[in-house]
């Protein structure tokens, strides 16, 4: 029976990918170990190899094909005494199936292991396809009609908006751990250290609390560092020097000496990383005077509030989402487009319920007014973008309509965000409630690495599409 | 028990030797050959007449100054933490001789002296030690935080370490912008433990910072003595896997700390990278206003006030050379004290800021 080579997986969120190249052709023979193709990721290439001995009979995807699902099967492989007449007998009815290469370890994984790894390895973090949930919203205000809209990943989004910022400004340089000549461990600096070279972008050691108060030195100086953290998760070592050094300068010197900086990473939970690589840090750096916290969701946003992070003269938490970082969204071809911090935006007009979202929140959200609007309940879907300053204002002029309010967040309950969301509508629209405020948020556990488990830590579509209805009473 | 801890902590002050500073080593003995020889056994270099009489009335500054400020705290004009620096007054003063204008100073919670000796405003330190409007920070940063961008002080740090890390952040801005400035990165034997001061010494000596890191080794950390918190005492080697050069220096006497500050600062400013100096000093008085040092002898201070005094040192080189007269001196002393008495007026007279000071320079 012809064993069949599945399409792999870069990384746990990886969905589909390219298959780049055949580096063996049909009847070959190949053995364990042998490198038969090549596949890409927007992010990522990755050698796919054989693991069987036999000859390579088939090939079921031709190279240059886009958008391959994982685990889609690739090629044929034939055993001994296997001879091509096998491949007409009905290959693929119980085929034995032979996973072309391991799931790659993420780096955010295993940072001890980044150097055990393949570059191939540590790269495979990529997630193809998945087309996100999209806001209906009308774009910005201030972006001209008849815009071009071009179609961008959050990853090179994120990269441009760098980029722009630091051709237009030399104070700003970008550090962080594999930022320069790994091209970013979520490739997220993809070309900075070509066009910038290594003083403006700094790879550093993974040592997050040394570099974090180097960076805020740096800016006490007068210069505009941007801090790659690989994830938030390994920020917690350097939170000192974000809220005592960065945060708290300005107003213990008594406005003399201020700190413009940016951290920035991935945030929340990706996916399989367990407990130690999920934790969603918002409403930790929101309860923080001297701090400004940022969520993007969509590409545009995550563009433009970053460069309003970047020229902006104080501390900035810009939370990005590793799920995200793949997902395409329209992004307005402009030369210089900047959102404003603190304004949340309606990314679904409604009138029946208020739903309240950020960053990787959002899809839950958009899933369920869609959902919802299916029974008649047109949910107001409203994307906060920052978290600190919040706009209570949008949210509430979105209460005093609705009358009911549902928060979503992947971090926990206890002191959340939605908790911060739920006392101001308390204190500006009490008398305009109907229901009270409902909050859908990650569970009170820590974050289990079981796939089963890990879903029911996380929010679901079902999760909103139920307490939208319960304050709708339905 | 008392007797043995103060055998330990004085054998300690004079320097160990160190191997690569083998040669340059400073000994407080040392300080009392001041007998027209070029060069001391601590490794000092005569300061000339002006250098000597400067030296005397900046650590004469900030003794007036802390004793007044103490004064201070008693009356409870100022309150919170209040970490007096005297006995250390040469670290600074002869540290600042060696500095270019522009180079940059950090240090941490005890930090009145740096100010003073960056020319801070007396009477702005004092002012934010009460808490009042005409403090450096408009009173909302207190003893441990004041900063003063026109004179490159950088604060002024409450958290143990953070200000090597820091500092260490300067010296990048500075190799950034190839302004040829160098950073001066304070810090206690406390301090020494912290990890962040490794992580910032591995990434100066990678990237070749232009950082000076001071050690300042007064032989306590709050109450606890080096011996007792340290697995290694010789705190001018903590930089050896990383290989940053490092010496241990007489810290009471000015000359030596300017002579070793020359060499440092020199190293840092031709882009060799970082160099530690650890200066082996003493604080008189306890680790804050509230401390009252019982894990350490009277005899021991004494001791130390008596043979090592680093204005003492000065005084009695001016008087031996004939460049100043008891007289001259008094007179110096009354000029340094009416500064300092107009500085504590001023800061008592200060009202306190205004109410709606709370909420603004939060966000700029």
């Amino acid at each position: 029976m012809p064993i069949e080579v599945l399409m792999p997986a870069l990384s746990p969120t990886m969905e589909a990918g390219k298959l780049a190249k055949w580096l063996k052709k049909e009847g070959d023979s190949v053995t364990s170990g042998d490198v038969i193709a090549e596949i890409e990721t927007d992010k990522a290439t990755m050698e796919v190899e054989a693991v069987d001995e036999g000859t390579l009979g088939k090939i079921l995807v031709e190279e240059g094909a886009d958008d391959v699902k994982v685990n889609t099967p690739i090629a044929l492989i034939l055993g001994d005494g296997e001879d091509k007449s096998a491949l007409s007998n009905g290959a693929g009815e119980k085929p034995g199936k032979e996973p072309a290469a391991k799931p790659a370890t993420p780096e955010k994984a295993a940072k001890d292991d980044v150097g055990k790894q393949s570059p191939a390895e540590a790269k495979a973090t990529g997630s193809a396809a998945a087309n996100p949930p999209q806001p209906k919203a009308l774009p910005e205000p201030d972006v001209p009609e008849g815009t071009e809209m071009v179609s961008q990943t959050v990853r090179e989004a994120l990269r441009d908006a760098m980029a722009e910022e630091m051709r237009a400004d030399d104070r700003v340089f970008l550090m962080g751990e594999e930022v320069a000549e790994y091209q970013g461990a979520y490739k997220v600096s993809q070309g900075l250290l070509d066009e910038f070279g290594k003083e403006r972008v700094v790879d550093t050691p993974i040592t997050e609390h040394g570099f974090a108060g180097v960076g805020v030195g740096a800016a006490l100086a007068g210069l505009k560092p941007i801090v790659e953290f690989m994830t938030f998760n390994f920020a917690m070592q350097a939170i000192d020097q974000i809220i005592n050094s960065a945060a708290k300068t300005l107003y213990m010197s008594g406005g003399q000496m201020g700190c413009s900086i940016v951290f920035r990473g991935a945030n929340g939970a990706a996916a399989r990383v367990a407990a130690q690589h999920s934790q969603d840090y918002a409403s930790w750096y929101s309860n923080v005077p001297g701090l400004t916290v940022i969520a993007p969701y969509t590409a545009a946003d995550a563009k433009g509030l970053l460069k309003s992070a970047i020229r902006d003269e104080n501390t900035v938490i810009f939370l990005e989402n590793e799920i995200l970082y793949g997902q395409s969204f329209p992004v307005p071809k402009l030369d210089d487009y900047v959102v404003p911090i603190g304004k949340a935006k309606i990314a679904r007009p409604g009138e029946h319920v208020t739903i309240v979202a950020w960053s990787i929140g959002m899809t839950y959200a958009l899933k369920a007014a869609e959902k919802l609007a299916e029974e008649g309940i047109e949910a107001e879907v409203i994307d906060l973008r920052t978290i600190r300053p919040m706009d209570t204002e949008t949210i509430v002029e979105s209460v005093k309509k609705t009358g009911r309010i549902v928060t979503v967040e992947e971090g926990w309950a206890q002191s959340g965000v939605g908790a911060e969301i739920a006392a101001r509508v308390m204190e500006h629209a009490f008398d305009w409630l109907d229901a009270p405020v409902t909050r859908v948020s990650g569970k009170d556990v820590p974050m289990p690495y079981a796939a089963n488990l890990e879903k029911l830590a996380l929010p679901s579509v079902a999760e909103v599409v139920e307490a939208a209805k319960a304050v709708c009473y339905r | 028990m008392a007797s043995t801890a103060a055998k330990s902590a004085l054998s300690n002050a004079a320097p160990k030797s160190s191997g690569r500073a083998a040669g340059k080593r400073a000994s407080p003995s040392g300080a009392r050959s001041g007998s027209g020889a070029a060069k001391s056994a601590n490794g000092a270099l005569d300061f000339s007449k002006e250098q000597e009489l400067h030296a005397h009335r900046e650590m004469l500054l900030i003794r007036r100054f802390e004793e007044k400020a103490g004064q201070l705290y008693g009356m409870g004009l100022i309150g919170g933490f209040c970490h007096l620096y005297i006995g250390q007054e040469a670290v600074v003063i002869g540290m600042q001789m060696a500095l270019e204008q522009g180079d940059q100073v950090i240090t941490g919670y005890r930090d009145h002296g740096h100010m003073l000796a960056c020319e801070m405003d007396p009477k702005g330190v004092m002012a934010e030690l009460t808490g009042r409007r005409g403090g450096y920070s408009k009173g909302k940063g207190g003893s441990m935080h004041m900063f003063s961008v026109e004179k490159n002080f950088y604060g002024g740090h409450g958290i143990v370490g953070a200000q090597v890390s820091l500092g260490t952040g300067l010296a990048f801005a500075n190799k950034y912008r190839k302004n040829g400035k160098v950073a001066l990165a304070y810090f206690g034997d406390g301090a020494s433990n912290q990890g962040q001061v490794y992580e910032s010494f591995n990434m100066a000596k990678l990237w070749k910072l232009p950082v000076v890191y001071v050690v300042e080794n007064n032989k306590y950390g709050m109450g606890t003595s080096l011996e007792r918190a340290s697995s290694t005492t010789n705190l001018s080697q903590r930089g050896a896997s990383f290989d940053i050069p490092g010496e241990q220096v007489d810290g009471m006497d000015v000359r030596a700390v300017k002579a070793a500050g020359d060499r440092a600062v020199k190293h840092a400013r031709e882009g060799k990278g970082p160099y530690i100096l650890e200066m082996i000093t003493y604080r008189y008085r306890g680790h804050s206003m509230s401390d009252p040092a019982k894990y350490r002898s009277k005899e021991e201070v004494q001791k130390m006030r008596e043979t090592h005094d680093p204005i003492e040192q000065v005084r009695k080189r001016l008087i031996e050379k004939g460049w100043a007269s008891e007289d001259e001196l008094k007179a110096a002393d009354k000029d340094v004290r009416d500064l300092v008495n107009a500085a504590a007026e001023f800061a008592t007279n200060d009202p306190e800021p205004d109410p709606s000071e709370l909420w603004t320079d939060i966000l700029r």
